[in-house]
């Protein structure tokens, strides 16, 4: 224990205790409960706090800025509506496993329990979406608390923890002692695989004539790029990636096959089925990746490298599991696995790329969404960080965006948060402030946390939105039309706002385009403005997302644009 | 007297921190990912700072063993394991106020003699059972004292421990191979 002999009031002791976590930005939204922290938070002039204007924008900023940066993402917020606001952001960030560390303030202790204003129990009602959660009683626990938070967040699977701090705690003076080490006997995060189970995942591999690999979320959290690369090439396997998975591998790869799935390209998935081995790396075997799972892949051994114990054989029973951080894991197979050549197998998926050309966009004089992405990807070469929100859009930005660099991609997976789009964003720009951050928004989404683009503009940040505006909820257009007998209701709004307009009261360079042949143009001139840009790309509503296997089923009924 | 579960329940012991609110969050998983506890008995351990949980859950092998893994993953509890399969002492204790007039009261006594169970408590028209053993002799005990009219009954969940090595450096739980 280092004592420092200091005593200070429990809002002291949070800031120092954020100052040694090397927190640098927090977001946040200050209240009653809360404003102890704030008062103080003035003498701490090292951690720059970005004043949002709704709380679950600080929730979502914080995960975008974790994803971005590697580093814990630290949001504010008060007792009760300032907290419950923090729940769609905390629930998102625990799906996709994002460490976030939440510091909320409560009523003061001896209201605790009488329905006091504007009191909520909110480390009940976080219990399902947090990794952990804590309610400090005392400003003596608060420095170990928050040490085994962020301890806790940022270790073996990432996800949210919450601290919850009464209004008087903040007030109580207390010895500040910065714990060395954290002692959490229930936790021990995994790290190297057990050797045994990798040198059987090293026979298997060696033994597949078709294997695959499924490059999940877990490779971009465990920065295991350069490993994942090294070991696809040594082995010569093709490299599916998830949805969250994208950016872990280049795009542009010979190797690489994109993404599997309820919406992904027809020849990812068809390599899943055919396979004769799955190497899953940092994957959970989603729904939207299975499908039905009595038929995925049955033809395939599976290989499952996870950090979560819990997550072998959960949805799909595998025959090696390998318990342990996804780099650490690589790092062990890659010297294991016989330096291989496929011809066969890589001539056989080249083939189903020519005779499924998921990718190719229908003849049409139309702007469509697949337009807009396609050039964003072709004018970037794939270098932009580039953020979604969740439907119709984020498919084709899935589909048609290739990254060419490491962790550029950043979108709600596990949750589907509409309106992740817009703070999240944000939260990216703030951690990559001299990187180009795109938005591929939906003019659903982004209506859900647009109030972000007060604090976007306030703090300057140069994010650039481009609104994929169908003046609808795509997906949700797409399903009734397929899945609910074309019973269109509740899926097109009669009234959007003019985003033109509305990025110019907030300040920001508002652009429109209609027309296919502007679209170039509209992105380069965004990317050229220093601020904010809101792009308003008017696209064709009535354009479905495809390849598509509908919920529940399998590659057997897979369906594909007639083209 | 090596109770035998019923099929398609198992055993799950689980070490935890004394925390506040730990059972709710032991208890919000199982509700959140649709396990069913078909018993709770939690006390302390033997180690200070630790209390010991014993869940019988609905469910085959894989399932079971998913609950045990997420039971783990929560950061209070220490550990958890599915011990169906070893081999296992497992204990609940009733209380049960039945109607006891002086006419019935030897009868009565005579039944809790066969159970090897204690008359804790007599009143004027009623006497508190106390009974110990697996649920199948408390079950049969209950079904013989209903003629008497049983008032109330409070049983507490099953506490079970696997059974000592019998072999000097053996593992507890491993006598007997099933």
């Amino acid at each position: 224990m280092a004592k420092t002999g200091r005593t200070l009031t429990g809002g002291q002791i949070v800031c120092e205790s954020l100052l040694r976590e090397g927190v640098e930005v927090v977001f946040g939204l200050p209240g009653g409960a809360i404003l102890p922290l704030y008062g103080i938070l003035p003498q701490y002039r090292k951690l720059q706090h970005i004043l949002v204007r709704h709380e679950q924008g600080a929730a979502h900023a914080a995960d975008g800025y974790a994803r971005a940066s590697g580093n814990v993402g630290v949001c504010f917020a008060t007792s009760g509506p300032g907290a419950t606001n923090l729940i769609t952001g905390l629930a998102t960030a625990s799906m996709d496993s994002s460490p976030v560390v939440a510091i909320t303030g409560q009523v003061a202790r001896s209201a605790i329990g009488r329905d006091a204003f504007q009191e909520t129990d909110i480390t009940g009602a976080t219990l399902p979406v947090t990794k952990h959660n804590f309610l400090v009683m005392h400003a003596s626990d608060i420095a170990r608390t928050i040490k085994e938070a962020f301890y806790i967040a940022r270790t073996g699977r990432p996800g949210p923890v919450l601290v919850d701090i009464p209004r008087d705690v903040f007030q109580e003076p207390a010895e500040f002692v910065w714990p060395e080490t954290v002692d959490l006997p229930g936790y021990v995060p995994p790290g190297k695989g057990d050797e045994a189970a990798v040198e059987k995942a090293a026979q298997l591999i060696n033994s597949a004539k078709r294997p695959v690999i499924l490059a999940g979320h877990g490779v971009t959290i465990s920065h295991a790029f350069e490993e994942l690369k090294t070991f696809a090439e040594k082995a010569q396997i093709p490299v599916i990636t998830t949805l969250l998975g994208i950016g872990s591998f280049p795009g542009r790869h010979v190797l690489s096959l994109g993404m599997p799935g309820m919406h992904g390209v027809a020849w990812a998935s068809l390599a899943l089925d055919q396979a004769d081995l799955i190497v899953a790396v940092g994957s959970r075997f989603d729904d939207r990746i299975t499908g039905d799972t009595k038929k995925f892949a049955t033809r395939s051994r599976k290989i499952h490298i996870d950090v979560d114990p819990a997550e072998i054989n959960k949805n799909i029973h595998v025959d090696a599991p390998v318990v342990g951080n996804a780099r650490d894991v690589l790092e062990q197979l890659i010297p294991l696995v016989n330096r291989a050549s496929r011809p066969e197998w890589l001539a056989h998926l080249d083939a189903l790329k020519a005779d499924h050309p998921s990718l190719r966009i229908r003849e049409t004089e139309k702007l469509l969404g697949q337009h807009v992405v396609k050039a964003l990807n072709d004018i970037t070469e794939g270098k932009a960080l580039v953020v979604t929100g969740v439907g119709q859009h984020q498919m084709w930005a899935a589909q048609h965006y290739l990254p060419s660099e490491s962790n550029v991609w950043f979108t709600s997976g596990g949750l589907g948060t509409m309106g992740f789009e817009v703070p999240a964003a944000m939260g990216v720009q703030v951690a990559q402030l001299d990187k180009i951050v795109w938005s591929v928004a939906g003019d659903g989404g982004f209506q859900m946390t647009m109030s972000e683009l007060a604090t976007i503009a306030e703090n300057n940040l140069p994010v650039k939105f481009a609104i994929l505006n169908n003046n609808s909820l795509g997906m949700i257009t797409q399903w009734q039309d397929l899945f609910y007998n074309k019973g269109f209701y509740a899926n097109a709004y009669t009234r959007n706002p003019d985003f033109v307009k509305l990025a110019e009261a907030y300040g920001i360079k508002g652009i429109r385009v209609t027309k296919q042949e502007e679209v170039n143009a509209a992105i380069r001139a965004a990317q050229k403005h220093p601020g904010p840009v809101i792009v308003d790309f008017r696209i064709e509503a009535s354009e479905h997302v495809y390849p598509m296997i509908p919920g529940g089923m399998s590659i057997d009924e897979l369906i594909e644009e007639k083209l | 007297m090596t109770y035998k579960p019923v099929q398609g329940s198992r055993t799950v012991i689980a070490l935890v921190q004394d925390k506040p609110g730990v059972l709710a969050r032991v208890a919000g998983l199982f509700r959140r990912r649709g396990f069913n506890i078909a018993s709770l008995a939690v006390g302390h351990s033997e180690k200070r700072g630790l209390s010991r949980m014993a869940f019988i859950v609905e469910g085959d092998a894989e399932t079971v063993g998913q609950v045990a893994k997420q039971l783990d993953k929560l950061i209070d509890v220490v550990q958890a394991d599915d011990i169906t399969d070893q081999d296992v002492v497992y204990r609940e204790m009733a209380l049960v106020r039945v109607n006891a007039q002086p006419s019935t009261r030897t009868e009565i006594l005579q039944l809790v003699g066969i159970f090897r169970a204690d008359i804790v408590d007599v009143g004027a028209e009623a006497m508190i059972i106390e009974a110990t053993g697996d649920a199948d002799k408390i079950d049969s005990m209950i079904t013989l004292l209903k003629p008497f009219g049983v008032r109330e009954v409070m049983r507490t969940g099953r506490v079970a421990m696997p059974r000592s090595a019998l072999a000097k450096g053996g593992r507890d739980g491993f006598n007997v191979k099933r």
